[in-house]
């Protein structure tokens, strides 16, 4: 598979993207899928910026990403596609089947959320959206880092709710 | 030496310097313990923040202090994305990425100089500290 991870992050592109999956998978490609920042040259062009010269950025709005997924899915170099919210995965994943699975890297403290982990905080409604991936047949895993152990997200929730 | 005949701290750039973990806080922390100017910056975490409470917490800073120069710690970092977004509608703001603390020296001890060339000069000593030492010193 070409694209290695499919990740939420509300950071999107980070340290944890480029260094800590990045270097150990042999990254070549990120796909960044976010209506705002494909219809953004300035925010691109900040993004273009700070990746390594090696890596090849794609922008690509839901719409977009649908339509390529198929063309990044063949290519021949190792990819993480990235989303900033649980939403926009969501819309992709109804829209894009071959998407199996999902990791859940980094959501933050935010008005109306709870902590699940350190780095993880959920609203009800972005936890529905999750349980509602899960049901149609999408595995969803929660980890940071690579070293990190992947957890299930009843496995996250529970573990909440009897903290 | 008495104290009343110590120099005061000249009045140099003020900087922000927003990192990963605890980086920044230990390396003012060391600018300080060094050359007793630490106070030339001012750190910021990324710690347990998203990209939207990093751009809002950077955003404060610079407008409380009037910050016009930047440091961050990794080029494809969340903090240097976050210090670039703030060039669009700051037109004198200077951003540096891969700060270390040979570079952050030499900013603070850089009394005279403008911002852009303390900048430059903190950026020279940065990177030129970067260096491989193996087996024995010639001359030894």
């Amino acid at each position: 598979m070409a694209i290695d991870l499919y990740r939420i992050d509300d950071r999107l592109i980070h340290g944890q993207v480029i260094v800590g999956w990045g270097q150990p998978m042999d990254l070549r490609f990120i796909v960044l899928v976010d209506d705002e920042v494909a219809g953004s040259e300035w925010e691109r062009e900040l993004y273009r910026m700070g990746v390594p010269p090696e890596t090849a950025l794609y922008f690509a709005s839901v719409d977009e990403a649908v339509a390529r997924l198929d063309e990044w899915r063949a290519d021949p170099r190792h990819g993480i596609l990235l989303t900033g919210d649980v939403d926009t995965m969501r819309r992709l994943t109804e829209r894009a089947p071959a998407i199996r699975e999902v990791n859940v890297g980094g959501i933050h403290h935010r008005p109306g959320r709870t902590e699940r982990l350190r780095y993880l905080f959920l609203s009800a409604e972005e936890e529905q959206i999750l349980r509602g991936m899960e049901a149609r047949g999408v595995v969803v895993t929660v980890r940071d880092v690579p070293s990190a152990r992947a957890l299930r997200l009843g496995e996250l929730v529970g573990a909440a709710r009897t903290a | 030496m008495s104290d009343t005949a110590t120099p005061p701290t000249p009045a140099g750039p003020k900087a922000i310097v927003l990192a990963h973990g605890n980086v920044a806080d230990a390396l003012v922390a060391a600018v300080d313990l060094i050359t007793g100017r630490g106070d030339r910056f001012s750190p910021l975490s990324n710690q347990n923040l998203g990209a939207a409470e990093i751009d809002a917490l950077l955003r404060e800073r610079v407008d409380a202090l009037g910050a016009r120069v930047i440091f961050t710690d990794l080029p494809a970092g969340s903090c240097n994305f976050a210090a670039c977004r703030l060039l669009k509608d700051r037109p004198g703001l200077i951003v540096v990425t891969g700060v270390n603390l040979p570079a952050l020296l030499q900013f603070a001890t850089r009394d005279t100089a403008s911002d852009a060339d303390a900048v430059a000069a903190a950026v020279e000593r940065g990177g030129s500290a970067l260096r491989v030492l193996t087996g024995r010193p010639s001359g030894h």
